[in-house]
């Protein structure tokens, strides 16, 4: 029984940090990270050994490595990271009414249009959000190709030798200090398998399974595309997501077997009192290709560099992401490709939208090791500044090792001009709806690659954002 | 008589950053329907005139007024005097890039009727119907505005604009610079098209060479000169212009710009 059915049933109303039942023993949800807290995580999922094993070493190495000084602000991380409940069970998160929520949200909601279920779910005021039910029905179809969309939890539960086989080994727990948070800490996020030459025509939302677990702070994703195979997996959405957690630290591992095309969207507004931390990796063998959209809007600070390891002949890696950062949100955002084998192509595009004090930053890196013969890659990053006091940067890392590679950067800044605004202004548009206008062509190539739905939701955001903010 | 369109009453004007004036007294009067025409040589101030009856950020007015349709058009944003029917057709159109030509208009159209929904079938028959008439490739809805465009295409699209938005007053700036014959005599047939179509539309040409108005035909020609109009004539004061030039009319010093 998934997992999330076998806490509802259990018929819980006290909605406060801690319960007791006759048959469990008591939990008490703490402050602060622990083993404690880490072995009561894996006890509660009824996890096999080797996985409380793989959470407490994750947790060692956790607590040995230092918390980075670059990129973001983290100066205030460490208390925030003392002060958080790492393990709250789903049906116990804490539920504060629709009223507590910020009217800002509300009328976000409001302006793109939210059902109003689903405003509830992403308030997380609602437990589930009725699309519970195109789940179901597509699963069905999806089980009859072989397809498995399942939770993480039940993808360790229900396919062991698996998920085994190669959880961890795209970001391992020592890859970086947020990993082996998350290694240690994981609860909730998707599991998916695409069988050899099976071809996905819709696309796979987390948002088909959006409970209050699914927006939890430390998600793991695990996705294994087999050979011939194609599919798309769109996690997140334009609608801000009101959290009282102010951390998300996720993991993404993504391995697409030769020949196989996969395509990782995102799109995060996140309240913008959150950190996000996030690694995201695919491993991208002969012939494959990765994609990985990347739309990154809300949040306090966001530091997220989804990355392409190109190991197969011929693999082919592309990244394309949008950072907008208002007033004191910082969005540190790229890429990474690493070449490690020949005739690997990549093309990583970036566009990042400051306003107000936003800063927005495009951090990346290009290796391309020896032996990558022929390897071609391009990157494009370019920049908008919308105020006089906004902020981008850009950090490039460019190491090759291969004389054979063609490797090219180009990068610009701009502002939105003066005659510009004018020239559209002349033709009927107010000044906001011509500066949203010329925002919306600055991330089109970017925004074209959306689904619709996302694009319609994103044009309506930017346009929401871009009220009274020239000048 | 009837009341004039547009009405500018000794207009004076300066670049806002740093004061020097280059309109210093204009007078004109335009009414519905009619074509008129400004020539004079460089510096005369006659784009500066266009410049800013549309509301240019660069150009403020210290003296006069301009009134259209009876109201302080000065006193309008730029985007008001757009809905309330003022086209200007740049000299230099801008691009933007990543927005279509055919998405541009639909939302330019869409502004000056907020109240109702444009319909989108409509819109795209009249869209195709009006760039054949400008014989633009209709793949040309899909391309964003002027980004890569010629000099001719550019010019081309800003008549394609006029022809969508169906403007009261149509102010051209110089619309003939760097267009070669076949572009100029395509300009000028969508223009009196569009003229024969809404004969109430009042068309305000600038234009240096006399050649564009050999192809549409003006009422009335007006010279410009040292940033005030000079002389007003009927369509042979442009033949006379094209042989003797602007000799007569330097008198005191051109603004500087």
């Amino acid at each position: 029984m998934p997992y999330n059915e076998t806490v509802a049933n259990l018929g819980l109303e006290d909605y406060k940090y801690h319960f007791i039942t006759k048959d469990k023993p008591v939990f008490k949800a703490q402050r602060g990270l622990s083993e404690e807290v880490v072995r009561q995580i894996s006890a509660h999922k009824e996890e096999p050994e080797w996985m409380l094993k793989f959470r407490l070493k994750a947790l060692e190495i956790y607590r040995s490595k230092p918390m980075p000084t670059w990129g973001g602000d983290l100066s205030q991380l460490e208390s925030v990271l003392d002060d958080i409940y790492y393990y709250v069970k789903p049906a116990d998160r804490m539920q504060y009414s629709w009223d507590d929520v910020p009217p800002e949200i509300k009328e976000t909601f409001e302006r793109l249009g939210i059902p109003e279920a689903e405003r509830r779910v992403l308030a997380g005021v609602g437990a589930q959000y009725e699309s519970e039910m195109v789940y179901h029905s597509l699963k069905k179809e999806w089980e009859e190709k072989g397809i498995i969309f399942e939770s993480i939890e039940n993808g360790l539960k229900l396919y062991p030798d698996l998920f085994r086989e190669y959880f961890g080994t795209v970001v391992p727990p020592g890859d970086n200090k947020f990993s082996a948070l998350n290694s240690a800490v994981w609860s909730g996020g998707s599991f998916v398998y695409i069988p050899k030459g099976v071809k996905v025509e819709i696309p796979l939302q987390a948002y088909f399974r959006v409970n209050t677990e699914q927006l939890g702070q430390f998600e793991r994703t695990l996705i294994i595309a087999d050979e011939d195979s194609y599919a798309h997996y769109i996690e997140g959405c334009t609608a801000p997501i009101y959290s009282t957690d102010s951390f998300h630290s996720g993991v993404i591992e993504i391995i697409v077997k030769r020949g196989a095309r996969f395509r990782y969207t995102t799109i995060q507004n996140w309240s913008k009192n959150m950190y996000n931390l996030v690694t995201q990796r695919a491993l991208v063998h002969e012939d494959a290709h990765m994609e990985w959209v990347d739309g990154n809007l809300g949040s306090k600070l966001t530091m997220k560099y989804p990355s392409c390891y190109l190991v197969g002949k011929g693999a082919h890696g592309q990244i394309l992401s949008i950072g907008y950062a208002g007033d004191g949100q910082h969005q540190d955002t790229g890429g990474k490709v690493v070449h490690a084998a020949p005739y690997t192509t990549s093309q990583v595009i970036s566009k990042s939208i400051s306003k107000g004090t936003g800063r927005a930053s495009y951090r990346g890196l290009v290796k391309v090791y020896e032996g990558a013969k022929h390897a071609k890659s391009n990157v494009e990053c370019d920049a908008l500044l919308l105020n006089d006091v906004s902020r981008t940067d850009t950090f490039p890392y460019i190491e090759i090792e291969e004389h054979t590679a063609n490797v090219g950067h180009e990068a610009s800044v701009s502002k939105i001009g003066e005659e510009q605004l004018f020239y559209l202004m002349s033709r009927g548009l107010s000044e906001d709806e011509a500066a949203a206008m010329i925002v919306r062509g600055f991330i089109e190539p970017i925004a074209k690659e959306l689904p619709l739905e996302y694009a319609v939701e994103l044009n309506r955001l930017i346009e929401l954002e871009m009220e009274g903010s020239v000048g | 008589m009837s009341e004039p369109l547009l009405k500018i009453s000794d207009l004076h004007a300066v670049i806002a950053e740093e004061g020097t004036e280059i309109l210093k007294g204009v007078d004109l009067e335009l009414r519905a329907g009619e074509v008129h025409a400004i020539m004079g040589p460089n510096g005369s101030g006659k784009s500066t005139l266009a410049k800013v009856l549309s509301g240019h950020p660069g150009y403020e007015v210290t003296q006069g007024s301009v009134l259209y349709r009876g109201e302080d058009l000065l006193a309008m944003e730029p985007d008001e005097r757009a809905r309330a029917g003022v086209f200007l057709a740049f000299q230099y159109p801008m691009e933007i890039p990543g927005v279509s030509i055919a998405n541009f208009l639909r939302v330019a159209m869409q502004a000056r009727n907020p109240e109702e929904e444009l319909d989108i079938f409509d819109f795209q028959e009249k869209l195709l119907e009006r760039m054949q008439l400008l014989e633009m490739d209709p793949s040309f809805a899909e391309r964003a505005v002027n980004d890569g465009f010629s000099g001719g295409e550019k010019k081309r699209n800003e008549i394609l604009q006029m022809a969508m938005l169906e403007p009261a007053l149509a102010v051209m700036d110089e619309t003939d610079s760097g267009l070669d014959i076949d572009a100029l005599k395509i300009v000028a047939n969508g223009v009196n098209k569009l003229h024969e179509e809404r004969p109430e539309m009042t068309v305000l040409m600038i234009t240096h060479y006399q050649r564009l108005l050999n192809y549409i035909k003006p009422q009335f020609v007006h010279v410009m000169a040292n940033g005030r109009i000079v002389e007003t004539g009927g369509p042979e004061l442009a033949l006379r212009l094209e042989e003797s030039g602007y000799e007569l009319y330097r008198g005191e010093p051109a603004a500087s710009v």
